[in-house]
């Protein structure tokens, strides 16, 4: 059991919600799925961005967290957008579908 | 208390967060990240960030995930449909997140002062009093870009999802 939080295991839970997102989007086909990944790995970002703005006493790193807030908004809705274009044009969301560029 | 706290917290986080990624149907998947999200929260406001606490809460667990689950239901995506990768390949890609892990959690550890000092006992840094100073001062004009990211965001995401005249027809 640990007597008090510190910094340390804050790196460790974000390190662990980090790379099960990486694990989630190389596994999954399912390009909604990998997209929840991403947003899975940016809540990881954004929780150690808060544990060392506390740790530094500095509220820029909260401020940060909030930009990154503003982006994956931003992102998720245009995101979503492609995808529903890519299944109108395909009638499935499966990304390994989508390689046209590799050959 | 708090570790204590921080501990059910960062279980519950980590246990539905693999949920996301091994279940099998996408919506028990969102579902799953909704929890996550609220997690998250409760370790923000462990950490005394009221402001981003309500943000996660209301932005992250609400609007986003909404948007996950109505495009999930404007698409019907059933759980059979989605074709597995190879075992080997999935042993690989676990393995690989797992090293990955490895090497960031070695190279975050950079001082020695973070295996002792507390950070939950951190006075009013992130209260709304607080942030909203240092946003309106400092980083005002990342603040103005911003929205203007929000506006190209929009008009891109209408844009993408609007029907040509020729899908209408076929």
């Amino acid at each position: 059991m640990i007597q008090e939080v510190t910094a340390e295991h804050y790196i460790i839970l974000a390190t662990t919600l980090f790379c099960i997102g990486v694990a989630g989007v190389l596994i999954r086909r399912n390009a909604i799925v990998v997209l929840m990944c991403i947003e899975l790995m940016l809540n990881a970002v954004n929780l150690l961005m808060v544990a060392f703005s506390s740790y530094h006493k500095d509220p820029s790193g909260q401020l940060f967290v909030f930009f990154i807030m503003v982006v994956a908004a931003a992102e998720v809705a245009v995101g979503l957008a492609i995808l529903v274009m890519v299944y109108r044009n395909t009638r499935s969301t499966d990304v390994s579908l989508l390689d046209k560029l590799k050959n | 208390m708090s570790p204590i706290v921080f501990l059910i917290f960062a279980a519950i986080a980590v246990i539905s967060a693999m949920t996301v990624v091994f279940a099998k149907n996408p919506v028990h998947s969102v579902l799953a990240l909704i929890i996550t999200f609220f997690s998250i929260a409760g370790l923000y406001l462990l950490m005394n960030a009221q402001f981003l606490f309500i943000v996660q809460i209301i932005v992250y667990a609400g609007a986003i995930m909404v948007l996950f689950l109505f495009v999930l239901m404007l698409l019907n995506l059933n759980a059979d449909s989605e074709p597995q990768k190879s075992g080997r390949f999935r042993l690989i890609a676990t393995f690989c997140a797992g090293l990955l892990m490895l090497a960031f959690a070695a190279a975050m550890k950079i001082d020695p002062a973070m295996a002792e000092k507390n950070v939950a006992s951190v006075p009013e840094i992130g209260l709304v009093k607080n942030l909203g100073k240092v946003l309106f001062t400092d980083y005002l004009v990342p603040f103005e870009i911003s929205s203007i990211l929000f506006l190209a965001g929009m008009v891109g995401a209408v844009l993408l999802g609007k029907r040509t005249p020729k899908d209408v027809q076929s």
